[in-house]
């Protein structure tokens, strides 16, 4: 169910579009931030405040990389796979992630703590590689400093 | 040598309201409000400003476009595309929090020239950064009464709203972008009707980049012919020009509009690393043309860049080197625009992939002797003028330049049927 303070928040979006679909994607990324992802319930719920159908919802939802349909980790990696990082060798420190963290590109840890997944680049290249971390930019990175920065979200668990 | 758009880049947080003003910030706005939208148009158009977009269209040209409110009546937006997303592009978000008052100045000034009162920026999400300096910017802008309604208590109203998009390179395609401010899926429609008579929820909107923007307020004080003398070329003003790659000091800075690609490369980032030797750069990004040892000389303007068979594009460079696999390369970025292709086009959503695909097959040892010629056949196909929108062309610059500029990489590819560089 949509608390009363999201849909303050969405109505205000609506008044400010003055039409209800054109605050939809905000509307989603209000929820989202709450719930993590949209469960299809939840995308119910928001098609029925925003007055669309639930697919119309989902049709614009699935199309946005930033809109979780699935469960994901408490923090979300994203790793820049765009040209400059690739030429700053991304590869190996991919690798070297995908061995640390025990998933893959998509994957969320068991304990549910990291969803890792590839974005474009992050207009970071003078500093590549770089990766960010839900609201967070890492540049120049290596394996070591990897570590050490999943070692402090570990921590803060 | 002026840098007008860099001047108050400082370590740490950016210049609040107060400060802005006491460099003489916001007296371009106050300037441009005595002056009157049409003749604000006619300074940017004796300006010779171009996008800083990726077209290099002329922005006076553009801003004109927009129907007068006596032959149209009514309601018509102003955009800001902050969408930044072209792979080796990172020039806005520099401009955005370094300097975010600026930029909401060139908005201000672009909304009223076009008699906009409702203005969008469309950040992309991951500046996050840039998003609360922004954020912060346009609060103490309304309370200083620089937006809002009434502004300086002139009549002008001009109300910004800042869009965090949801992601995907594609939203920053104009088109593409209103549908994504609609609240729809962000595909690319007809260019006809224009946007400037038919665009976000069907009125005039009018569409810029950040870069395009920070520059309307030095020329609103400076006037045009300053604006022209800073360049080193036909086209006016300066330039946020970058370098990635393994060069020694990648980063970005702003130079004469038409530097060399040479100054750029050799002086600010201080040529290659130790060991490696320079083979080829893409000049604006991720969808242009590569250009090589023989083109180090052209100047990064977009006539000279377009005459040595490349784009200004975005003006930030990609460097490849000696030990870097070209075809790896080109098939990083045909990876790229196969996964950002919006699929409204067959040839785009097919090709692309198919062209992913046997990039990957090659870099894998399994290439064929007739691959050549299907990519060539791809770069024709999926050229300009057969898809809604200039992704699929873009994604086939670098191709169609790196089969001819380095042909025998990818025939040893195939020969040797292995990556000769891993
Ligand atoms: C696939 C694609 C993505 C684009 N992304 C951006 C972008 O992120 N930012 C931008 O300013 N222009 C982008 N453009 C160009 C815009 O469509 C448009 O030309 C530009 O914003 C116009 O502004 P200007 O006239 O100030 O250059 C993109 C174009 C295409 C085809
Ligand atoms: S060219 Fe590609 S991205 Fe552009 S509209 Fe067609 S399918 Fe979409
Ligand atoms: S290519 Fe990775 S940050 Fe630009």
């Amino acid at each position: 169910m949509l608390t009363d303070d999201m849909k303050k928040k969405i109505e205000e979006e609506c008044h400010r579009c003055g039409n209800r679909q054109g605050a939809c994607i905000e509307a989603i990324q209000t929820a989202q931030t709450f719930w993590g992802w949209i469960s299809d319930e939840n995308m119910e719920h928001i098609a029925r405040f925003l007055g669309m159908s639930p697919a119309e919802l989902d049709g614009v939802a699935s199309f946005y990389n930033h809109i979780y349909r699935k469960p994901v980790g408490k923090h979300i990696v994203m790793v820049c796979d765009s040209v400059s990082c690739w030429v700053m060798g991304y590869e190996k420190l991919l690798d070297h992630m995908t061995q640390r963290l025990g998933i893959g590109l998509g994957g969320t840890t068991a304990d549910g703590l990291f969803t890792m997944v590839p974005i474009q680049c992050l207009g970071a290249c003078d500093k590549a590689p770089a990766i960010m971390i839900d609201e967070k930019l890492y540049t120049d990175l290596t394996p070591e400093k990897f570590d050490r920065i999943i070692e402090k979200y570990r921590e803060g668990a | 040598m002026e840098k007008p758009l860099t001047a108050n880049f400082r370590p740490g947080e950016p210049l609040s309201l107060k400060e802005y003003e006491k460099l003489g910030g916001y007296q371009a706005l106050r300037t441009a409000l005595k002056m009157g939208p049409d003749e604000i148009i006619q300074l940017i158009s004796q300006s010779n400003l171009r996008g800083r977009g990726g077209a290099g269209f002329p922005t006076g040209t553009k801003w004109s476009a927009v129907p007068s409110p006596k032959d149209l009546p009514g309601t018509r937006y102003f955009i800001a595309d902050a969408d930044e997303m072209e792979p080796g592009t990172f020039k806005d978000r520099l401009l955005m929090e370094g300097d975010p008052h600026q930029f909401l100045e060139g908005v201000i000034i672009g909304s009223y020239a076009i008699h906009a009162e409702e203005a969008f920026i469309f950040l992309r999400w991951e500046y996050t950064l840039a998003q609360s300096r922004l954020k912060s910017a346009i609060s103490e802008a309304y309370s200083r009464g620089y937006l809002g309604n009434d502004i300086m208590g002139t009549g002008v109203n001009v109300r910004v709203h800042l869009h965090v998009s949801a992601g995907r390179y594609i939203c920053g395609e104009g088109t593409a972008l209103v549908n994504s401010l609609e609240g729809k899926r962000a595909v690319p429609h007809s260019k006809v009707p224009r946007q400037t008579d038919c665009g976000l929820w069907g009125r005039p909107t009018l569409m810029n980049n950040v870069e395009t923007l920070c520059n309307v307020p030095h020329i609103i004080n400076n006037g045009p012919e300053w604006f022209k003398n800073l360049s080193n070329s036909k086209d006016g003003g300066t330039k946020i020009y970058a370098v990635s790659g393994k060069v020694k000091r990648p980063g970005a800075w702003e130079l004469p509009m038409g530097t060399t690609i040479r100054e750029i490369l050799e002086e600010n980032a201080g040529g290659m690393r130790d060991g490696l030797k320079f083979r080829g750069v893409m000049p604006g990004g991720a969808s242009t043309d590569f250009l090589v040892e023989q083109h180090l000389d052209v100047k990064m303007d977009y006539d000279s860049v377009q005459k040595a068979g490349s784009r200004l594009g975005t003006g930030t460079m990609i460097v490849l080197d000696d030990q870097t696999c070209p075809v790896g390369m080109v098939h990083n970025l045909e990876h790229f625009f196969a996964r950002e292709s919006c699929g409204w086009c067959t040839p785009c959503r097919e090709g692309l992939p198919w062209v992913a695909s046997i990039l990957k097959a090659m870099e894998e040892g399994h290439g064929q002797p007739d691959d050549l010629d299907v990519l060539r056949f791809h770069t024709k196909h999926l050229g300009p003028g057969r898809t809604y929108c200039a992704l699929a062309p873009g994604a086939m610059e670098p191709l169609q330049s790196a089969l001819v500029y380095f042909r025998e990489d990818f025939e040893r590819h195939i020969t040797e049927k292995r990556c000769p560089w891993r």
